[in-house]
């Protein structure tokens, strides 16, 4: 199993959360998050002074799921998320060693 | 005969209507002084902020009845410096009457018209040291400043009686319409000498510390402009050909301002913005605030173009000099005052009102332009020292700065113990039940205690 963590532009989340639904993925858990990558936040300025936002607001969006479905998950997020502007965010894959549905007890690829 | 229907039939009932209803649009100014103040400062201080303008409308009110009216403008005591004792408790003002023969009000209009005047002006204040003083401190803060800097000012400047009233209003013959020395430079000297004698916020310059919501500071300009119809066109103490000019050229000034401030924003900074545009209404409202009874509608374009652009530039002064004028109480109201009573000496012509006089463009030459500055240089500099000393006296006693760990946590937990804005309704509440009993602490809103938490919702 593998656990997707996609940190991604705020407006983008739609486009994911359909993205996803579309390839069957049940689950999936979204949280506020605020960060920057190479583009190190945005400037704004009030009244004449200047204020470097340094953590942009961005979403984060985790989902379990089985191994065969990791690259296809991948790509659809990479798909949905890009808008080929600064700050598109990140995506990554890391194993997950055990996953366990709370409710039913089942375990493994069972729970996803 | 009774004296009383005597009372009744002198006054006049269309100007008695308009100054009332002008000193209900200048009430309102305060809780719009509020909201553009509370928009501008970070969330954890916003009901603070309210609370100082609240608190002025509360005391002021107070004060005036007792002794204030009296010292504004009783009697005066000699040299046109401070009114006599003669109407403590507003005793003596229930049947009197002011104003000119075939125009006269109520003295109780006139009074609390002008009791509206005292609570904006000791609010402003509130500007300069947003986020870091103590209620108490300021509660007794505010006392004394009304006491020992607005009320002497506001009978210097408002206060006719003859020639022996007030000596900048009845005897220098400066002219000041609706408040330019007695509001606006008057408060923008004792910001500066309030912000000195309090000190920089924790992390100025350091941390960001952004307006947490325009929308409120653009609601408080919004209704701050409606007031100032009052405000000025109230001052005519009439209504009349000259209420109607003084409305009209409130509006042009207010106007041009706006507009004046976000093109040196676009120019300077590459994007107008809205703190820009509420900030340029309000510069011009202060600029054409002393000049407004006394230039044409074009003067008033002049007056307006010119108090937005140069107020802009002015709230930078505060980063080059390094004094912390939170809200540019300074930049926007001590700078934009000047402005409009400076422009009076160029400006004012007697086609608008025979009781002003000529400014250097209408041929009366430089003597209007001196009176003008000495008016503005003694109520500066009165305002600056005094004030300065009130605050040190307070800091010394009752306390005025509050502590780093309360002013961290912000002042709405510390010294109110509220929260402006509870986000416990959403889905990020679920955390918002651990800290308990932390007042002390750093949480932003939402993070009260609660007995139960409230039901998670949203995504799973």
């Amino acid at each position: 199993m593998k656990l997707v963590t996609a940190v991604i532009k705020p407006f983008k989340l739609e486009d994911v959360k359909n993205a996803l639904e579309a390839l069957g993925v049940e689950g999936l858990t979204v949280s506020e998050a605020s960060g920057h990558g190479r583009q190190h936040g945005h400037t704004e300025v009030y009244r004449g002074a200047e204020y470097t936002v340094d953590l942009v607001p961005k979403v984060r969006v985790e989902i379990l799921v089985s191994d065969a479905q990791a690259d296809a998950v991948l790509d659809a997020v990479v798909s949905a998320a890009r808008t080929g502007q600064i700050g598109d965010g990140k995506v990554w894959v890391i194993p997950v060693d055990q996953v366990t549905r709370v409710r039913t007890g089942e375990r493994g690829e069972e729970a996803l | 005969m009774n004296l009383q229907l005597v009372g009744v039939a002198t006054v006049s009932p269309g100007d008695t209507a308009w100054v009332l209803m002008s000193a209900a649009l200048v009430l309102l100014m305060t809780p719009a002084l509020a909201l553009f103040y509370g928009g501008m400062v970070r969330a954890k201080n916003v009901l603070n902020m309210i609370m100082m303008s609240f608190l002025c409308m509360g005391l002021i009110t107070v004060i005036w009845v007792i002794y204030g009216y009296s010292l504004t403008f009783g009697t005066d005591v000699g040299g046109g410096v401070l009114g006599g004792l003669n109407y403590l408790g507003l005793e003596g003002t229930l049947d009197a009457v002011v104003g000119p023969e075939g125009s006269q009000i109520p003295m109780l209009a006139f009074s609390v018209f002008q009791l509206t005047f005292a609570i904006i002006t000791a609010s402003l204040l509130s500007g300069a040291v947003a986020d870091r003083v103590k209620f108490g401190g300021w509660v007794f803060f505010i006392g004394l400043w009304a006491t020992f800097v607005y009320f002497p000012i506001a009978h210097w400047a408002f206060f006719f009686d003859g020639g022996n009233g007030g000596w900048i209003a009845d005897r220098l013959h400066a002219l000041d319409f609706a408040g330019g020395t007695a509001v606006e430079i008057n408060s923008g000297a004792s910001a500066l000498a309030l912000a000195l004698v309090v000190g920089k916020r924790m992390g100025w310059r350091r941390d960001p510390m952004r307006p947490h919501s325009l929308p409120l500071v653009l609601l408080g300009a919004g209704l701050l402009w409606f007031g100032w119809f009052g405000f000025n066109a109230g001052s005519a103490l009439a209504s009349g050909q000259l209420t109607a000019t003084v409305f009209m050229n409130t509006q042009v000034a207010t106007a041009t301002a706006a507009l004046s401030w976000i093109l040196v924003e676009k120019i300077r900074d590459g994007k107008p913005t809205t703190l820009g545009v509420a900030s340029g209404a309000v510069a011009g409202a202060v600029a054409i605030t002393p000049a407004c009874g006394f230039v044409t509608p074009m003067g008033a374009l002049v007056v307006g173009a010119a108090g937005g652009a140069i107020c802009s530039l002015a709230v930078g002064l505060k980063y080059r000099f390094g004094y912390d004028d939170s809200l540019d109480v300074v930049g926007v109201h001590g700078v934009g005052g000047l402005v409009g009573m400076i422009s009076i000496g160029f400006l004012a012509t007697v086609s608008v009102n025979s009781a002003g006089a000529d400014g250097l463009f209408y041929g009366g030459g430089a003597g209007l332009l001196g009176r003008q500055l000495i008016a503005s240089g003694a109520t500066l500099a009165y305002a600056l020292i005094v004030t300065a000393i009130l605050a040190f006296i307070v800091e010394k006693t009752v306390g005025l700065r509050t502590s780093p760990e309360h002013e961290y946590a912000g002042l709405d937990i510390s010294e109110h113990a509220e929260s402006a804005y509870d986000f416990t309704g959403s889905s990020a509440g679920a955390f918002a039940g651990v800290g308990h009993g932390g007042f002390g602490h750093a949480g932003g809103p939402g993070s009260g205690t609660l007995a139960t938490p409230p039901p998670t919702e949203g995504n799973s």
